[in-house]
């Protein structure tokens, strides 16, 4: 058990320093967000309420999230590293769990910037809303991690991404924007956290089969 | 005992007998809808083709299962043959459910309708798999990839349903209710006649498919081993 964490933590730091030392992951993510909000402010009408605003901040969050996804494994496949990792770790789902874990630390760091944002350009999040962003980017990592480990085996990985995990980010779409906007988020909130306990034990126990040959 | 496989033949000759029988239950035995006139009568189809698409996606699964649990590379080609079949009878799906859209309530798609942003939803997941199955070498990676990928298809089918109900209002009539079938009972013998004729259709379909693609790829094979 120690050992399984042990690897886990290492593989997490192992993207978090490479991200500190290239910087070529989270600096993107930073700025398509914030762009897309300003975008966003001349896509709504004049008189578009803040309900349409909370529907694309999750719009934005999704595709934030899929640019980061789209790199995930850029550091494993250019290398060639990931035979290396396969071999070397005790037990293969300590791979996904630890991308997972970095993808979502590069997440909540654009959404430490893309949430005030928010709040200054359109309109304020509660409580409710804010635990369904967090709820859903676990969910948005868990099965990105999965299926951006897919795309990497195939050819055209940068078109193949954004078809693979949009059907799967739906339901988190739909949690997401009923945290934010339900007179009784309550509901939401707990399917939200059903869909990422189904999808990461899924993830969890199918990634070995994505990644050995 | 023991009871020999019927041929894709008889099959084939079961399947067209029981449409014919249920074309003539729908239109010359089941009442009219006393709500929805003759338009209901698509009800008959629709629904059989979701059911139907619903139970290919599941056999898919099912061999992908199978395939990650026991390495049977025969596994892959039944999975891939199964979701293909759920993707052709989604799309009918698709199609027949617009058909009833536009009779019944006069537009040709509505978001209040679960089942339809349910069964898109799932079009668009499966025609992804196409795109991943396609886009990786042939070879035991993409065997495991795929099936991965349709395993993930069976645990979305409860979450999107659930997703869609919790994003939607109610205008879809619910047929069938936690106290059984609200139909006459003629309707619900051409229900399930026409439902038996579209599963065995698919049921045919899937084993034809499949012949064919296993034929080709031993065609292949053999091509290969010649050019040697």
């Amino acid at each position: 058990m120690t050992d399984y964490l042990a690897d886990v933590a290492a593989l997490a730091r192992k993207d978090l320093r490479l991200e500190l030392r290239a910087r070529d992951t989270l600096p993107a993510m930073v700025l398509f967000v914030v762009a897309t909000l300003v975008v966003f402010h001349f896509a709504l009408p004049g008189g578009a309420g803040d309900d349409a605003a909370y529907g694309l901040l999750w719009v934005a969050l999704v595709f934030t999230s899929l640019l980061g996804l789209g790199r995930a494994w850029a550091p494993e496949t250019e290398a060639g590293a990931l035979d290396g990792l396969v071999l070397a770790v005790s037990d293969r789902s300590t791979i996904w769990l630890g991308k997972t874990l970095a993808a979502l630390a590069f997440l909540g760091a654009a959404e430490l910037v893309a949430l005030p944002a928010f709040a200054l350009f359109f309109a304020p999040l509660d409580g409710p809303a804010l635990a369904g962003v967090a709820l859903a980017s676990i969910g948005l990592c868990a099965v990105g991690s999965l299926v951006s480990a897919m795309a990497a085996a195939a050819r055209g990985r940068e078109v193949l991404l954004p078809l693979l995990f949009l059907p799967l980010a739906i339901p988190l779409v739909v949690g997401g924007v009923g945290s934010s906007i339900s007179p009784d988020p309550g509901t939401y909130l707990a399917f939200l956290g059903l869909y990422d306990a189904v999808f990461a034990i899924l993830s969890w126990a199918a990634f070995e089969y994505v990644v050995t040959e | 005992m023991s009871i020999t496989k019927p041929s894709l033949a008889t099959l084939a000759g079961l399947a067209v007998l029981l449409a014919g029988v249920s074309v003539v239950m729908i239109f010359f035995v089941a009442p009219e809808d006393a709500d929805q006139g003759l338009s209901q009568k698509i009800f008959y189809v629709h629904v059989p083709i979701a059911l139907t698409a619903y139970a290919a996606f599941g056999l898919g699964a099912w061999k992908a299962l199978r395939l990650l649990l026991t390495r049977g590379e025969r596994y892959d080609l039944e999975s891939y043959t199964g979701i293909h079949q759920g993707t052709i009878f989604g799309a009918l799906t698709l199609i027949t459910g617009s058909i009833w859209a536009k009779a019944s309530w006069g537009v040709w798609w509505t978001w209040s309708s679960n089942q339809l942003v349910l069964f898109l939803v799932l079009f668009l997941f499966y025609c992804a798999y196409f795109m991943l199955r396609f886009s990786i070498e042939p070879g035991p990676r993409r065997e495991r990839i795929s099936a991965v990928y349709a395993l993930f298809g069976v645990a979305l089918i409860p979450v999107s349903f659930l997703a869609i109900r919790l994003a939607s209002d109610f205008i879809h009539p619910t047929v069938f209710t936690r106290e059984g079938p609200q139909m006459t009972g003629e309707m619900f013998a051409a229900f399930c006649c026409s439902w038996a004729a579209i599963t065995l259709l698919a049921y045919v379909m899937y084993r034809t498919e499949l012949a064919g693609k296993r034929t080709d790829l031993n065609l292949r094979a053999l091509r290969e081993a010649l050019a040697r």
